[in-house]
């Protein structure tokens, strides 16, 4: 597209040097001399040679298995207790409950299970409760939203976003909170007794403050009517979510923690990235210095079966969890590290035979001109 | 009815002839023909926007785009925002639309200027000063010295005696001479041509007072010409503004793509391919993703009404359509564009390629080729002005058998002559003595080179001689007879006039006898003051020695001798005779002569009968020895190129010996060849004889051709054979003519490759364009044809990548060349330095391009198993956008415009490194395969490790982290800071600029992440940003950077090891290279070898007679007879010289000879 066609500066461009006979200082055409039009930046120009390549392969090798083995006895020591309550054999107690299901049961379908810790949970432990085969992450799923309408706008409340259909408008009034991750939030009550070992069961204390991020709760959610506390009077027009068994302004009985800034559902709120995931519950606070958090002995965990996972194969988990530095118990990281280390020291040798072997030989070779 | 029959006979003239009167506007202005105004620019204010749009929507690309933005405004189709794709085309199209502004603008500027240059009108007899482009047709213009033509001029009248003006031709040719009608003032009526483009003919009629002249091409001015030398003229305008023969030919020319370009497009062809492979993939995993889960899902995630699998698996196909376009990425195209127009300036602002005498820098004309000059295999050069200087230096001359010019250190000293000429030397001072002395031999010598000549003389100021010499060794003689006390002052078509030894003397000129092919000499008849007639003749030894009286039989063993020294050290030579004459005897000769030259048949051999029949017994008075010199570093720049694998053919339409003789002079036939061949035939069966016989005569089978179909496009490319021993070929123009048949050219091709040199003498520019089109089209390589005239006009346009010289021929070739600067030598640097670095970095730059974003939408592929190939994005939707335009662009365009594997000085040390771009080894399919196989890896484990690791895991303080939004951060930070190290493996040459771009970039993500994230911009625009805190809350995670860390080490560490691998067992040359640089920062670099001096061949040179009309006796042989060849009046030779005869080389011919129409 450059190439030449006629322009009228050529017409002058021979001439611009030759015919400077008008006596006019002579501004010759020599290009400047500096070092980036003439390419010679200064500059550092490294190159692979057996003296950078083999340290850095041992160096890496020598950083990784150390950081691989002390993130693996990390994960490894992080305390961390499961218990699946979908209740899809026969024999789980809460078959019952996921065989009968409808969402607008109004008597809610109670199960329990025991289950024993082995070994007492000494500092903070964390609650999630587990998920599987669900899909948060579908892009129709992860789409069905308003965030506007989250963060308290006026207008959104009432006009919520068509990205929200078909869960926008119910009977003529608008869904709030609209879309498909609002409509099926999570609903079940887990409730945490410790049995003691003569049989009393005492309920464990539960957070349900703090499960979510602070900016989550602080900035993108937040409750329409500005500091208007009477919720029931800004979700008046609003309809609540079809599977839903109360409106949004009914999920706590807490000021701070209802409405849009209900922690519970904020943590719906903030989809997975995959179809199995965990979400925080409820964390249980460490009370004194003496005892342990959990200690060690029989438990039972109460249900309240309100959530369908039956129709498409999904789990239910429980999941009780210490943390620590690198958060919860993952192995994977560990194990990674030491692959890789052991990797990239395996590789060092190799190379390090292949560099005496075959390397001087060809370095030193020169040239063919 | 009349005035019916009146319109038609209008309409008919002005479509088939153009009418005008001078000086009568009304009347010219009835035709409505175009006035002088032009316009080179393509929009107006209003036109510029729509105009422009429509234009760049004709892009694929682009049209691309506005597809993918349709499909993501289909609210089931789209699986991304509409500004990922609007940012980027937005920012494209603005780019271009920017660029092609400022283009747009200089080029209203032009043309204001041009139209607004002010020329004198000649109007109702006074002169008036007019803007150009109020200049009408039908005006008369008067121009003066150095001012540019106006318009397309009918000559009336000049300044100078013989009427005669001289004009340079900046775009067309070299300086002309130009007749006048010699008419002052004129209110005749012209007829002529309708607007056309041919240069070289004008036909037209002028009536004047009932009387009617014809018109021809001698007596128009061009367009796009300047005066010179002549003080005023005056023209009348026939052709005003765009039907100006210049704007005429100013069509579009040819676009040249480079291979690189080629292999893109079937590459970008192939992308598509794989995309909709991808998608089908993916989309047939949703039908069965929907069919299996979805159906159970419903209760949670509802379809929309009448939605079923197949029907989602349809939408999803092209929801990921728009997600994984971006292997397609349309910054590829620009960013493409950005740095071959960056190497393009680097070419034009290298001091080492401007030349100081002649002010010129390198010009990249066309910036769309940089990286071929990288993988150029076969030069095309041509000789005169591009390997030689067509500088004649007269150096050696042997007078009555004695040498002279041995060169001695000191210059001699003309200054007893006032007129000689300053910038003459010469080195032997016994000759100055000689002519002081009055030997009347020596007088004799120079008085013959003053007298037999056809130069034109001019003296604006007494005493300053200017010679208008139309081929540059005429006038070395001429300027040598002046130097030494015979100076040629003044003709007249009757007279010479001389200075002989500081007297005045006129002589009488009764006859030329011009120079042609076969005659290869040349005499003038003059009668001296005295009233003694003489005849002086001057040519070819060979012929002058069989026309010698006996009595100088002893003086020609001597000349012999020294003409073969001469010839020896490469030099042009002439053998000088006269011969005194009788007033009777040449009485009785001119009759015949006026006889023959008059006989409307067989003129020709009939004047050549008569010419023979005076130019006998003559005697001898030595020979003359003018130097054709190379251009500077000729030699060395052959070798160096050689060097690198390239092969040079020279392509020259001089004679076979002078051409062999440059050969020689310039390393490329060398003595210690096995064997030259040489090509001389007159018969098809001879030539393919001569051609299959002499190369290898064992394997006289066909040549080994490897026969391939692709899209049914059939083509045979000839393949590399070894021989032992170098070879070279000198085939002259006849041969050619046949051995470029059909039938023989593979034959040929073979031949000629398998030789070191090859050399076609006597070739027509026509021929010249052949040759390269056989190598282009049956060699599968990269060509390049260099030159400076008009001449290789036609070879610059075919070859891949044509370069001009631009020198002291005008400027036709640099005008259709796409590099041009102003010394053969510049060559090695242009190929072997910015060639070889562009197609570095434009390698570079394409394998890293597609390596990030493929790795970029490959976990998309991944990710889509994980969330149902529902097309949902691994990123954020900013990342998305800004990635390709943001993050990633600006490092690697760093990388290829300042990346260079080894300086400038490394690269001329070891021309070796030239050759991975002739074997196309840095960007091919198998290294896209590969890019592609890297790609896949880099992506599986940008995608898996971050899953793994995040897998059920949580916060430091039990919070969320395995979320979509945290998971997208951690994934595309992981992904930009392993492109980024890939990025840093891949930059040989880390400039200041380089750190900046890449640290800069990484900077720049964190900062634009973060401020994206944050709370101001949430609350400002709550759904656009809906990612707020995502940063702060997961990057303060150990877990975080230590997946980041792991996943940068797994993607460079198989690179790593690969490369090493490789530089240990497999080193490839510029890992060499650059092993030794780095051995060498110690030691400093060897100082740039020394090329063995020019070799003395002892080969006799042809004793060249002059720049001979190299293929005359081709054109008048009728094979090439494409340009009509017009016969010319045979005693004054300055008669027809068209402007730009496409028949060039005229221009150089000392002889104008006399050809048979």
């Amino acid at each position: 597209m450059m190439a030449s066609s006629y322009s009228a500066k050529e017409e002058d461009g021979h001439h611009s040097g030759s015919a400077g006979l008008g006596g006019a200082a002579i501004r010759t055409r020599k290009p400047d001399n500096t070092a980036f039009k003439q390419q010679r930046l200064p500059a550092w120009q490294p190159i692979l040679t057996a003296g950078t390549v083999l340290p850095a392969f041992f160096i890496i090798g020598l950083i990784f298995i150390p950081i691989g083995i002390g993130l693996y006895v990390t994960s490894n020591n992080i305390k961390e207790f499961e218990i699946d309550y979908t209740g899809t054999d026969m024999s789980s107690p809460c078959f019952n409950c996921s065989q009968s299901f409808s969402w607008n049961s109004t008597t809610p379908c109670r199960c329990v299970l025991f289950f024993s810790l082995d070994q007492p949970f000494e500092s903070n432990v964390f609650m999630y409760y587990g998920l599987s085969n669900f899909y948060q992450n579908h892009r129709r799923y992860v789409k069905s939203r308003d965030d506007s309408q989250l963060n308290g706008d006026e207008r959104s409340l009432k006009e919520p976003s068509k990205e929200c259909e078909p869960y926008r408008t119910n009977e003529n009034k608008p869904i709030a909170p609209c879309g498909a991750i609002a409509n099926s939030m999570f609903n079940d009550t887990l409730d945490l007794f410790y049995i003691d070992p003569n049989g009393t069961k005492t309920q464990i204390p539960l957070m349900k403050k703090g499960i979510a991020w602070w900016t989550d709760k602080h900035v993108k959610f937040r409750n329409p009517g500005g500091s208007n506390p009477n919720l029931t009077a800004v979700f008046i027009e609003t309809a609540k979510p079809v599977n839903w068994r109360k409106p949004v302004y009914e999920l706590d009985t807490d000021p701070e923690n209802n409405g849009f800034i209900n922690e519970d559902f904020i943590v719906w709120m903030r989809t997975a990235a995959l179809p199995t995931f965990r979400k925080l519950y409820r964390i249980i606070q460490k009370k004194n210095n003496m005892a342990p958090t959990l200690p060690r002995g029989n438990y039972s965990l109460e249900v309240t079966y309100n959530y369908p996972v039956r129709s498409f194969e999904g789990r239910k988990r429980m999941i009780l969890s210490a943390i620590s530095w690198m958060g919860g118990k993952n192995p994977f990281l560990g194990i990674a590290y030491i692959t890789v280390g052991s990797i990239c020291f395996f590789l060092g040798v190799v190379l390090l035979f292949i560099h005496h072997k075959y390397g001087n030989r060809n370095n030193s070779s020169d040239i063919p001109n | 009815f009349f005035l019916f029959i009146y319109v038609v006979f209008l309409y008919f003239i002005s479509s088939e002839e153009r009418h005008l009167r001078a000086n009568d506007r009304e009347f010219n202005l009835s035709f409505k023909y175009a006035n002088n105004a032009i316009k080179t620019s393509k929009y107006n204010v209003f036109t510029f926007l729509p105009l422009n749009l429509f234009e760049q929507f004709q892009r694929l690309a682009n049209a691309y785009f506005v597809f993918l933005l349709i499909l993501q405004l289909i609210p089931q189709i789209s699986s991304l925002s509409w500004f990922t794709t609007v940012v980027p085309l937005l920012l494209v199209l603005s780019m271009t639309l920017a660029k092609d502004l400022s283009d747009d603008i200089t080029r209203h500027k032009n043309d204001k200027q041009v139209n607004n240059r002010k020329v004198e009108l000649l109007i109702n007899g006074e002169l008036k000063s007019e803007k150009w482009m109020n200049v009408q047709v039908g005006d008369i213009v008067k121009l003066e010295n150095n001012e540019f033509v106006t318009a397309d001029l009918l000559l009336l009248s000049s300044s100078e005696p013989l009427n005669l003006i001289y004009i340079e031709t900046a775009e067309l040719d070299g300086t002309l001479i130009k007749y006048t009608i010699s008419i002052l003032y004129i209110s005749g009526e012209v007829r002529c041509e309708p607007p056309n483009n041919r240069l070289d003919k004008f036909t037209g009629t002028l009536t004047v007072g009932g009387e009617t002249f014809s018109l021809d091409n001698e007596r128009i001015l061009l367009r796009g010409c300047t005066l010179r030398n002549s003080d005023w003229c005056f023209g009348l305008v026939v052709f005003g503004g765009p039907d100006t023969k210049l704007m005429q030919n100013s069509g579009k020319s040819i676009f040249k793509r480079t291979s690189i370009d080629h292999l893109m497009n079937f590459l970008v062809m192939f992308i598509f391919g794989f995309l909709a492979f991808m998608c089908t993939i993916l989309s047939i995993g949703n039908g069965i993703w929907e069919y299996q889960e979805g159906n159970s899902f419903i209760s949670f995630l509802p379809r929309a009404d009448g939605a079923n699998a197949s029907l989602s698996a349809f939408l999803t196909f092209w929801s990921y359509v728009i997600i994984l376009n971006t292997v397609v990425p349309i910054s590829l195209y620009v960013s493409v564009e950005i740095l071959r127009l960056g190497n393009s300036y680097f070419i034009d602002w290298d001091r080492k390629m401007y030349h100081v005498k002649s002010d010129t820098p390198a010009q990249a004309r066309t910036t769309t080729l940089n990286e071929e000059l990288g993988q150029i295999k076969y030069i095309f050069s041509d000789k005169t002005g591009t390997l030689t200087q067509n500088i004649m230096t007269f150096n050696r001359c042997s007078i009555n058998g004695k040498s002279y010019g041995k060169s001695s250190k000191k210059k001699v000293d003309f200054s007893w002559n006032s007129l000689a000429d300053p910038k003459f030397c010469f080195h032997d001072h016994k000759l100055v003595e000689v002519v002081k002395s009055g030997s009347p031999e020596v007088q004799a010598f120079f008085r013959l080179l003053a007298l037999c000549h056809t130069v034109m003389p001019e003296e604006k100021t007494e005493g300053e001689l200017f010679y208008q010499a139309q081929s540059p060794d005429e006038g070395a003689l001429v300027t040598a007879a002046r130097n030494f006390g015979f100076v040629f002052r003044s003709r007249t078509p009757e007279t010479i006039s001389l200075v002989e030894m500081g007297v005045p003397t006129t002589y009488e000129l009764l006859a030329v006898l011009d120079f042609n092919n076969v005659r290869k000499r040349m005499s003038v008849i003059v009668r001296n003051p005295e009233g003694k007639l003489t005849l002086y003749c001057k040519g070819a030894d060979t012929i002058i020695f069989e026309r010698l009286h006996p009595l100088s039989s002893k003086l020609m063993e001597v000349t012999t001798e020294h003409l073969n020294e001469y010839a020896g050290e490469g030099l042009r030579t002439l053998a000088l005779a006269y011969k005194d004459l009788d007033e009777d005897k040449f009485e009785e000769w001119k009759k015949r002569h006026h006889e023959a030259s008059t006989s409307l048949e067989d003129r020709e051999a009939k004047l050549d009968a008569i010419y023979e029949e005076i130019e006998k017994d003559l005697l001898l008075l030595g020979a003359s020895a003018v130097e054709d010199k190379l251009q500077d570093g000729v030699p060395q720049t052959i070798e160096q190129l050689a060097k690198a694998d390239i092969k040079i053919w020279v392509l020259t339409g001089d004679k076979q010996e002078t051409a062999e003789n440059i050969g020689y002079s310039c390393n490329m036939l060398r003595e210690e060849m096995k064997e030259i061949f040489i090509v001389a035939s007159n018969t098809a069966e001879e030539v393919r004889e001569e051609l299959v016989k002499k190369m290898s005569p064992e394997s006289g089978d066909e040549p080994p051709i490897e026969k391939s179909r692709f899209l049914g496009k059939k083509s045979q490319v000839v393949e590399d054979e070894k021989v032992d021993g170098e070879y070279g070929l000198v085939i002259n123009g006849h041969s050619l003519a046949f051995a470029l048949q059909k039938d023989m050219q593979l034959e040929l091709l073979r031949t000629a490759c398998m030789c070191q040199t090859v050399i076609c003498c006597r070739v027509t520019p026509l021929q010249k364009a052949q040759v390269v089109e056989l190598v282009k089209k049956h060699k599968k390589a990269v060509t390049l044809a260099i030159g400076d005239g008009a001449n290789d006009v036609s070879m610059i346009k075919t070859a891949h990548i044509g370069v001009g010289i631009s020198g002291q021929e005008g400027m036709q070739a640099v005008l259709s060349s796409d590099f041009s600067f102003a010394q053969f030598r510049y060559l090695q640097r242009l190929l072997l330095v910015h060639g070889r670095w562009s197609y570095l970095r434009m390698c570079k730059f394409l394998r890293y391009f597609f390596y990030k974003n493929f790795t970029f939408t490959f976990v998309h592929f991944w990710y889509g198993f994980f969330c149902g190939f529902s097309a949902q994005t691994v990123y954020d939707e900013w990342f998305i956008t800004l990635y390709n335009l943001v993050y990633t662009a600006l490092p690697v365009i760093g990388l290829s415009l300042f990346d260079q594997d080894v300086n400038d000085r490394w690269s001329f040390q070891y021309p070796q490194l030239y050759a991975p771009g002739q074997l196309n080894q840095y960007f091919s399919k198998m290294a896209f395969a590969r890019i592609l196989l890297h790609s896949c890896y880099s992506s599986l484990i940008l995608f898996f490790v971050p899953w793994a690791a995040m897998c059920d895991t949580v916060r430091d303080d039990g919070k969320d982290i395995a979320d979509y939004q945290s998971f997208a951060l951690l994934a595309q930070t992981c992904l930009l800071i392993a492109v980024s190290v890939q990025l840093g493996l891949d930059t040989y040459y880390w400039t200041a600029v380089n750190q900046f771009f890449l640290w800069g970039s990484l900077s720049v993500y964190f900062a634009v992440t973060f401020t994206m994230y944050s709370n101001g911009m949430y609350l400002i625009f709550t759904s656009s940003f809906p990612f707020i805190g995502t940063a702060r809350n997961s990057l303060n995670q150990p877990n975080m950077w230590l997946t980041i860390f792991l996943t940068t080490i797994l993607c460079i560490l198989p690179v790593v090891a690969k490369r090493f691998l490789f530089i240990q067992l497999k080193p490839a040359i510029n890992d060499k290279v650059r092993h030794k640089v780095r051995q060498a920062k110690a030691v400093p670099l060897p100082p740039p070898r020394k090329f063995p001096q020019r070799r003395i061949s002892t080969r006799r040179s042809g004793y060249a007679f002059s720049h001979a009309r190299g293929y005359g006796d081709l054109v008048t042989s009728g094979r090439f007879l494409r340009i009509p060849v017009k016969t010319r009046p045979a005693l004054f030779p300055h008669t027809d010289t068209p402007v730009a005869d496409s028949t060039p080389q005229t221009y150089r011919t000392i002889f104008e000879e006399a050809q048979s129409p």
